[in-house]
């Protein structure tokens, strides 16, 4: 069927399930972007940007989409990467759908709130009306965004957090994204909103996995998220995330954040799922001394497919980045690290920083990086530098001659390796889960979450 | 306990040992000496199996079993022990977390239990005290920013606490002060018993003033040039090496 756009027909099944059909601005908004997409079709290594990445396997499958959960589908208790004992609040979403009986928000502080899009569209549209697209609408080329488009004509929920001025929530947000429990391969398309008013702080938690197999094999799916956070003149937003997703899945996640003045998007992303993920995170520092973190660890083996793919825009003077990925690539798997930093001519004295560094573990694995550097502005200090190599065979030998065996002096180069990103992390209470990922990947079971 | 019979081996595809014998018995303490490029480092990886490193004629038999075919950390749990010259840094990994991995590992291959983290920090705390170390050194990522002489009491701390039969001292007295040389020696001698031995690699014969050894080796050209007992060692300070190192390019 090559006349056909794969996804598009997924509307028609959706349509009478989608949140918000009684608001005119919602449907042309989603029939818009229904049309972008048709027109575009699924972006391909002829576009610039994804030279190193092909979905033509997401297009080989034939996903379904469906409007509503599957019933029969029973947890006890969905997965966390916080101590059980600790505060903290969380949403549970299964094939993107919210679960109310996993989910449990206690109580939040004033001015902070956690809900869902498909809740604020009925009790608040004009909120959401001035929020949904607002921050992607302003930093992409629409263009080049395909899959955004795709996820806003077919976004059925997510995740909304909220803050007024001066809020601090000091316990972390979690939510929980399980995917892989239709009965078919299915896709589904998240859509989140982050908006924090001035001096508002909170730690958001993305973790996203799946139920484990319930046949022979776990059904592939397909998470396409979409999210946009807004922050405000000296909010601090912590964003952590965990792609743990099944590793027959593709997962797909557009991030585009705006930094107001002295405000910090503190971002860091581990990666050990999917058999293709990309994330792609587009920072706009909007106001005199925003700052972005963008950190990220992946591990990848088999024949799996990691892009990380991020672009900061300086647009004013006295902004920071600083940006550091590390990956672990065995077998014949692949990563793509993809860095644009873009000052543009106002934006005098930029400090940017970005480094990758990749331990390449076979002969097979493969990295493409591509850093960029854009300068308009005279007066900047900006440094990038990349690494790729297999590991110290002085360390292995100096670990040996103290008798660890070769598989656990690897393993202990490797955790070493990346416990410095997971332990730079400001929430330290997530650690623990990060690396004992680590360690179930270094125990070759990537796909066991604690 | 160690019987080296005609040993060659190959750097790179270059020959490096042609044809070493040495014998050392337990109990004993034996000393190499050569000078820069004899062969000392290539003797010590060749018996720590060290890749790279070949053996292209000739045996090593440790207790009576083939060396060269054991791979690195087999070699450690028979007791085998290299002190490097250079002792390598390693970001990211605590020094405690190493020294634990690596007693357990070789407890695991002799067949005794595990230490648990209690017992562990016990056996540590007693050798670092006998090496003069504080607990700093053990929090930090191994040998990372360690001065020369920490790195070397690093070392001395790595064989203390994994009690080889074996150890293999390479070069230990490089880029030691007098102080610190004296606490190394002095690690050393802890594990000089009747049923261990030494062999200690070095070129000057400073640090054989605080570990005696009962024989002394001339390594030149890839082979043992002459032996004899400790009055060999102070010959050699004051003779040199030229003589040797003429014998062997003849």
């Amino acid at each position: 069927m090559p006349d056909t756009i794969p996804f598009a027909d997924h509307y028609g099944t959706l349509r009478d399930a989608l949140p918000g059909q009684d608001l005119p601005w919602l449907s042309s908004l989603r029939q818009s972007a229904l049309a972008r997409f048709t027109a575009m079709g699924l972006p391909t290594p002829r576009q610039e940007s994804w030279k190193y990445t092909s979905l033509r396997p997401l297009e080989k499958l034939g996903f379904g989409a469906t409007g509503a959960p599957r019933a029969c589908i029973s947890i006890d208790r969905a997965p966390s990467l916080l101590p059980a004992a600790s505060e903290h609040h969380r949403l549970v979403f299964v094939d993107g759908h919210h679960r109310a009986d996993l989910s449990s928000v206690g109580r939040l502080p004033e001015g902070a709130e956690l809900t869902t899009l498909r809740a604020l569209l009925a009790h608040e549209p004009a909120w959401v009306e001035r929020h949904l697209g607002a921050v992607s609408g302003a930093a992409a080329d629409d263009r080049e965004q395909p899959l955004l488009a795709l996820n806003t004509a077919m976004m059925m929920n997510g995740f909304v957090l909220r803050l007024a001025e001066g809020t601090v929530v000091h316990e972390p947000i979690e939510v929980v994204h399980l995917g892989g429990a239709g009965d078919q391969p299915l896709a589904y398309h998240p859509r989140n909103l982050i908006v924090l008013a001035p001096r508002s702080q909170v730690t958001l938690i993305e973790h996203h996995t799946h139920l484990g197999p319930i046949g022979e094999e776990g059904q592939p799916y397909y998470a396409n998220s979409g999210t946009e956070v807004s922050l405000a003149e000296g909010a601090v937003l912590h964003h952590y995330k965990l792609q743990a997703e099944a590793l027959e899945a593709f997962h797909t996640a557009t991030v585009h954040a705006e930094v107001g003045r002295s405000a910090l998007y503190d971002a860091f992303s581990m990666s050990t799922g999917a058999r293709l993920s990309r994330s792609e995170i587009a920072v706009r520092l909007a106001g005199e001394g925003a700052n972005c973190h963008l950190n990220g660890a992946y591990l990848m083996r088999g024949s799996q497919h990691c892009d990380n793919t991020t672009r900061i825009d300086h647009l004013v003077p006295n902004t920071g980045c600083s940006e550091v990925f590390k990956g672990v690539v065995d077998d014949a798997a692949r990563a793509v690290f993809q860095g644009k930093i873009v000052v543009h001519r106002d934006a005098q004295h930029t400090n940017g920083h970005q480094l990758s560094k990749v331990l390449l573990l076979s002969d097979k694995a493969e990295i493409d990086t591509k850093p960029e550097l854009e300068i308009y502005a005279d007066d900047v200090v900006c440094s990038h530098g990349a690494t790729a190599g297999d590991l110290d065979h002085g360390a292995l030998f100096y670990l040996r001659t103290r008798g660890i065996p070769e598989a656990a002096a690897r393993a202990m180069l490797i955790e070493a390796f990346l416990a410095e990103s997971v332990h730079n992390i400001a929430a330290q209470g997530i650690c623990p889960a990060l690396m004992a990922s680590i360690g179930h990947w270094l125990a070759g079971r990537p796909g066991e979450e604690a | 306990m160690l019987d080296i019979k005609n040993l060659h081996a190959t750097v790179g595809g270059k020959p490096i040992l042609k044809g070493i014998d040495l014998t050392v018995k337990a109990g004993e303490v034996h000393a190499l000496m050569g000078p820069n490029g004899s062969g000392k480092s290539t003797l010590s990886y060749v018996l720590a199996g060290r890749e790279g490193y070949e053996a292209t004629e000739g045996e090593v038999l440790y207790k009576g079993k083939n060396l060269l075919e054991m791979a690195p950390e087999e070699r450690a749990g028979e007791g085998v022990f290299l002190a490097f010259q250079y002792p390598v840094e390693i970001p990211g990994v605590p020094n405690t977390t190493f020294l634990k991995e690596a007693l357990n590992s070789v407890r695991r291959y002799r067949g005794e239990g595990e230490l648990d983290a209690m017992q562990f920090v016990k056996l540590v705390r007693s050798k670092t005290k006998q090496l003069h170390m504080s607990d700093d050194m053990l929090k930090r990522a191994v040998n990372v920013g360690f001065s020369g002489g920490e790195k070397k009491r690093n070392e001395a701390l790595q064989m203390a606490v994994l009690e080889p039969c074996l150890a293999i001292l390479d070069e230990t007295d490089s880029g030691l002060d007098i102080d610190a040389l004296k606490t190394v020696a002095d690690g050393v001698n802890l594990l000089r018993r009747p049923d261990n031995a030494l062999l200690v690699i070095t070129h000057y014969q400073r640090l054989l003033e605080y570990i005696v050894p009962d024989h002394v080796h001339v390594l030149a050209g890839g082979r043992i040039q002459a032996s004899g007992g400790k009055e060999l060692a102070l010959e050699l300070e004051k003779s040199g090496y030229a003589a040797f190192s003429a014998t062997a390019a003849a």
